[in-house]
């Protein structure tokens, strides 16, 4: 069908153009409020954070391929495997997903913009500034050291008296404010601005996914913030949250994190798993078998994954019997994963595989999971867990969770909507290379850990005795990881070869199903030169599909075009009722931002005036944000098509 | 070409309340902010249950200040709700004078509590105790803070003639903010100042 | 007086201890490890088995033959079915999963207390970056006694451990004998371990602890009841385990009171540094710097005057004596 651009004039696209494109300049560049260069920011920012983990991955790599080595020195090593830990789940696996969502998500809804256009600057600005304030850790050599979970009292000052964990508790609180302004921002969106019939049920699992996510960010990153706060004032005001001297708990600490941890990877999981959903279908030519199901399992996920914290600390010494209880959640949890993973086997069986690059990573994404999983449910059990905790079976298993569905979705939904985001199609041949290349790395790299974890090699050692016997798992385990980061390279290679000289692409090359395939390739700085009524989940698919009745209008709706314009519909039926005048470019998310990084460099040298100072240049341009705007009450609608 | 036809329908324009966007945005910092509470009482509950002595080390704290100040604060939210009928009425007097009272009243309570804080026997170092109960209060206080600045500025903005009946979206939500920081205050107090009474 | 050595010596023949993979919990030798090694064994093939399962699955969903398209090759279809490989998957998988779950509680409650009340316990307190051990005797309070980084037990009984840290979280594990329990400083946590065959089991922290968390190990020797006796009486009486004649003796002696007993100790010799490892009996042990070196007189020597190099950040510094110095208290310390 002939895309909604088509049928509306050239002068009126035009117009909207005019409306909505990016300013010139240094306004357009600080300023942009379009989410689409805003998804792409967070896109390629995030990539550029998962080299530098995994940088640091390979050098430690090096040091354990042999037992006693002598490349590294214990904090260096320290340093090293820490940064690595919070560069991957707060730099890289959160900000990409965070990236194709605000990419997706208008384009996937039949919006215009996301709900908060400046909120999704200042998240994206946010992410950037404290991953800078966290790296500038290694520029003076004081690089947190503790491990991404950074137990006390390892990490109090009177073990740990440099600004290391002053980086890190700084750190954690810094990007979770953008966590937390980049959730607010997905759930009213989802909630407010979506396309007329763009219902609950007919969304793609992606947003269900990332809202789920956002959800439970909302209520879970506090934890993270409140120990990072105690834990900062601990090390530099002499409070006593977590010292024993004082009748502190170290324990609280703990107790906290993985309150926050442990829905967190859910967090980093759930809109990857998302991506699958909406995007294998494409490479089957049917529908995901299950919708409902799956949406239900992504939702149950979340929930049963606040009631497992426990989990992670099984060795403690708390009573076994509350440790059952958790242990019985952490079993449970896999049932809603089984559900999802049977419903894309399904869609594969009874579909026709389309042998593209995307459905080789959708394929071994399922085989990677269900490893995961199954060394998941072997550390659900207590007992069990009282061997495998601590060891590099656990390593192997977050490995498989974090790549096998973190990664390996991105990698394919990023070849996927490659063509969506830059108009031109990847290298489709260098792109199979790069899979064999990384899926074999990968599997050579990781599936020896469960191995050395049952021999008993422990986590976090900087070097290891030849008697452990573990040599030569660990020599295999470092020559994958580098075949893993060769793939990487292919695979990024691709990507470039597409982007210089790769075919034009239409607006919908793979002849996808879902609304983001019916604007151009790329799309216009509006999107939707007409806001789409939407009919059913596969708005592309209406005609080829027998058991679908009802049409969706692609053609003709609502014009929206007396300044930057979108719809806003009621939450579950998605009708109708507000017309939402979004902002344009504007320096303050960018002077926001950068206002806290002062803040926050302040608290980190404890210089209280500067913070004072900062705290007011943060209300100032607030008040400059929030000010209220003369609008008309109401608009007519108008229709076009 | 296609018409450009007019659909017989007006809709309103930003919305107010959960026809728009910002009462959703502020239910969400809401939301956070709840289980940064609820987490801060938690760990103030979990250092009571886990300390080897007593707890609160020198018995509870007293309600000489604490309740009345309670009282203070509540009744800055009725006051504040009952201005904020005048913005509606477009009866300026009952605004203002409600805002400004909100305002002293808000005042008032964080200069109680910062005396409260100055009578304590011991300091945020002290011990775990201390260091929870200067913490929690002092989150709350912040709050409080944050509150007694952002009805300034309406303030400002009120004077300034920014608001209407139909335009007031900036006071709806700040009130649904103070509101919230009361609630919190009592779940506060109860934690810090009753429970310790009754265990 | 010469029968400590020869006596742990000989019956702690490394029979199940020291296998090719010291710390590899798929074999057990003891009541608290063996029903972990028979679920770690049943989980792993269950999981492999689903593995297996799974990767054929999307194989033959992937590869299977299908009926030549009429017209378009792709086109867009919604063939029946699907739904049911959600019933049938999940219908499989929620019994596996339910049997796995009793199982691992049975488990749990078979590993959680000793079978029978432990008549010894020890006391193991971790440290940056070494284990305090002390056997306490709850019949006899004058009949505590200190050793560091060996524990030595006898074989069939049940010993409670009373686990504490001085700084930092640490977590006590010896894996062919139970799970793993942490060391949390401010707390106390009971655990047990038992040993039925005799040998020399290899320990090690399993709580990143800091920089030389990576060589935080210890022993764990496990000999017939009877001779573990006579080896505690040994340790009360103070006596050297190996004769040596009194000069060098003394020597060695005061080597130790003037450079090491600020930080040592060695029952007998009225030293009470704590801030190292308690030294006594140090010469029967199997290691050195918790589990790092082989204990022979010439790492001894090495490690004493190169810490830094053995165990970079070792808060021992690195003492420099005069080779005659060295000589006389590698003797008396390889004595004890």
């Amino acid at each position: 069908m002939a895309t909604a651009a088509e049928r509306v004039s050239s002068s009126e696209r035009e117009k909207l153009e005019a409306i909505w494109e990016t300013a010139p300049g240094l306004l357009g560049t600080l300023g942009t409020v379009d989410h689409k260069v805003i998804g792409i920011r967070y896109i390629v920012t995030a990539f550029v954070f998962l080299l530098m983990g995994g940088v640091e991955a390979l050098v430690m790599r090096v040091q354990l391929a042999q037992p006693n080595m002598h490349v590294l020195s214990p904090e260096q090593y320290n340093q090293l495997f820490s940064m690595h830990g919070v560069t991957m789940i707060f730099l890289y696996a959160l900000p990409v997903l965070s990236g194709f969502s605000n990419y997706l998500w208008p384009l996937m809804l039949g919006s215009r913009d996301m709900a908060f256009p400046r909120l999704n600057a200042l998240s994206y600005w946010i992410f950037l500034f404290s991953g800078l304030f966290i790296y500038a850790s290694f520029a003076i050599g004081a690089a947190p050291n503790d491990g991404w979970f950074n137990y006390v009292p390892y990490a109090s000052a009177e073990y740990n008296p440099g600004p290391n964990i002053d980086f890190y508790a700084l750190g954690i609180i810094f990007v979770g404010i953008s966590t937390t302004v980049g959730s607010a921002n997905f759930v009213v969106t989802l909630l407010r601005t979506r396309a007329p019939g763009m219902s609950v049920n007919r969304l793609p699992i992606i947003v269900w996914g990332t809202m789920t996510g956002s959800v439970a960010n909302l209520l879970a990153v506090p934890a993270v913030t409140l120990a990072c706060a105690m834990l900062w004032l601990d090390r530099n005001y002499g409070t006593q949250f977590f010292d024993v001297k004082g009748g502190g708990q170290p324990l609280l600490w703990q107790h906290l994190f993985w309150n926050f941890g442990h829905p967190w990877v859910y967090v980093l999981v759930l809109p990857a798993m998302g991506i699958v959903s909406d995007a294998l279908p494409t490479f089957c030519r049917r529908p995901l078998v299950g919708y409902t199901p799956v949406a239900i399992a992504t939702v149950t996920t979340m929930v049963v994954g606040f009631g497992v914290w426990v989990h992670h600390m099984f060795a403690t010494g708390i009573p076994v019997l509350a440790l059952s209880f958790f242990s019985a959640a952490s079993f449970i949890i896999a049932i809603p994963s089984a559900i999802a993973v049977f419903a894309w086997i399904a869609t594969i069986w009874t579909g026709r595989p389309v042998w593209k690059v995307p459905l080789l990573y959708f394929a071994g994404f399922i085989v990677v999971f269900v490893i995961g999983g199954v060394s998941g449910v072997m550390t659900a059990s207590v007992s069990l867990d009282w061997q495998l905790t601590d060891t590099y079976f656990v390593a192997a298993h977050l490995h498989y969770v974090l790549l096998g569905i973190n990664v390996f979705p991105v990698l394919g939904g990023l070849h996927y909507w490659f063509p969506k985001m830059t108009g031109r199609m990847p290298d489709e041949r260098l792109g199979r290379i790069g899979f064999w290349i990384i899926f074999v790395g990968f599997n050579l790299a990781f599936f020896p850990m469960h191995v050395s974890g049952l021999f008993g090699m422990p986590r976090r050692i900087y070097t290891y005795p030849a008697e452990l016997g573990v040599g030569g798992l660990n020599l295999a385990t470092s020559i994958g990881a580098f075949l893993f980061a060769g793939g990487i390279l292919v695979y990024l290679t691709a990507l470039l070869r597409g982007y210089r000289n790769g075919a034009p692409a239409g607006p919908n090359p793979w002849d996808a199903p879902t609304l983001e395939w019916s604007v151009p390739s790329p799309p216009p700085a509006y999107n939707f030169a007409i806001i789409p009524q939407i009919a059913s989940r596969h708005p592309l698919w209406e005609d080829r599909l027998e058991d679908v009745e009802d049409r969706s209008r692609l053609d003709r709706g609502f014009l929206l075009d007396r300044g930057r314009e979108t719809l806003g519909v009621t939450p579950l039926d998605a009708e109708p009722d507000v017309i939402l005048k979004m902002p344009g470019d504007s320096l303050l998310p960018f002077l926001l931002a950068l206002a806290l990084s002062i803040l926050f460099v302040a608290l980190l040298v404890t210089a209280l005036w500067v913070a004072a100072v900062a705290a007011a240049l943060l209300l100032a341009i607030l008040i400059a944000w929030l000010h209220p705007v003369e609008r008309p009450l109401e608009e007519r609608l108008r229709v076009d098509g | 070409m296609a018409e450009i036809r007019t659909l017989d329908e007006t809709l309103p324009v930003q919305g107010t309340g959960r026809v728009g966007t910002a009462w959703w945005g502020m239910v969400c910092l809401i939301a956070t902010e709840a289980l940064l509470f609820a987490f801060f009482i938690f760990a103030f509950l979990y250092l009571g249950t886990q300390s080897a002595g007593d707890w609160p080390p020198g018995g509870p704290p007293a309600l000489r200040l604490a309740l009345p100040n309670t009282i203070l604060l509540l009744a800055s939210s009725v006051v504040l709700q009952w201005g904020l009928g005048g913005v509606e009425s477009r009866r300026r007097g009952r605004w203002l004078g409600g805002l400004i009272a909100t305002i002293v009243m808000g005042t008032a309570f964080v200069a109680v509590q910062a005396l409260e804080w100055s009578n304590k026997p011991f300091g945020m170092g002290s011990n775990a105790y201390g260091s929870a109960y200067f913490s929690l209060t002092g989150l709350h206080m912040a709050h409080v803070a944050a509150g007694l600045i952002a009805l300034t500025v309406i303030l400002v903005w009120s004077l300034l003639g920014r608001f209407s009946p139909e335009r007031h979206e900036h006071v709806s939500l700040a009130a649904l903010y103070w509101h919230f920081v009361d609630v919190v205050w009592l779940t506060v107090f109860t934690t810090v100042y009753l429970v310790p009474r009754f265990t | 007086m010469r029968k400590g050595a020869p006596l742990l010596c000989a019956a702690a023949l490394p029979l199940g201890g020291c296998a090719s993979r010291p710390l590899d919990y798929l074999e057990g030798y003891s009541q608290a490890s063996r029903p972990l090694v028979a679920l770690a064994w049943g989980f792993s093939l269950i999981s492999l088995a689903v593995c297996l399962i799974i990767a054929a699955l999307v194989t033959a969903a992937l590869m299977r033959r299908r009926s030549p398209e009429e017209g378009e090759a792709l086109a867009v279809r919604r063939d029946g079915g699907g739904m049911r490989w959600i019933y049938v998957g999940v219908g499989v998988s929620v019994p596996v999963l339910l049997a796995m779950t009793v199982w691992s509680i049975a488990t749990v409650r078979a590993v959680a207390a000793p079978p029978r009340k432990p008549r010894l316990t020890v006391e193991v307190t971790g440290a940056q970056w070494f284990w305090d051990v002390t056997y306490a005797d709850p019949e006899i309070p004058a009949g505590r006694f200190g050793s560091a980084n060996e524990i030595v037990i006898p074989t069939h009984e049940p010993v409670r451990l009373v686990l504490r840290s001085r700084d930092v979280i640490h977590s006590f594990w010896v894996p062919k004998l139970g799970g793993k329990m942490d060391m949390i400083p401010g707390q106390t946590n009971i655990h047990w371990i038992e040993a039925d065959t005799p040998g020399v089991y290899r320990g090690q922290c399993a709580e990143f602890c800091g920089l030389q968390h990576a060589r935080m190990a210890f022993t764990v020797t496990a000999v017939p009841l009877d001779v573990w006796q006579r080896w505690r009486r040994l340790q009360l009486s103070g006596a050297l385990r190996r004769p040596l004649d009194s000069a060098a003796a003394a020597t060695g002696q005061n080597v130790f009171l003037q450079r090491c007993a600020a930080c040592h100790s060695v029952r007998g010799t009225g030293s009470g540094g704590n801030l190292g490892p308690d030294l006594s009996g140090l010469g029967a042990r199997p290691t050195l710097a918790a589990g790092t070196l082989p204990n022979t007189p010439a790492n001894l020597a090495y490690w004493i005057g190169h810490t830094q190099d053995v165990k970079p950040g070792s808060r021992m510094p690195e003492v420099q004596l005069r080779a005659d110095e060295q000589a006389a208290l590698v003797a008396y310390l390889e004595a004890l």
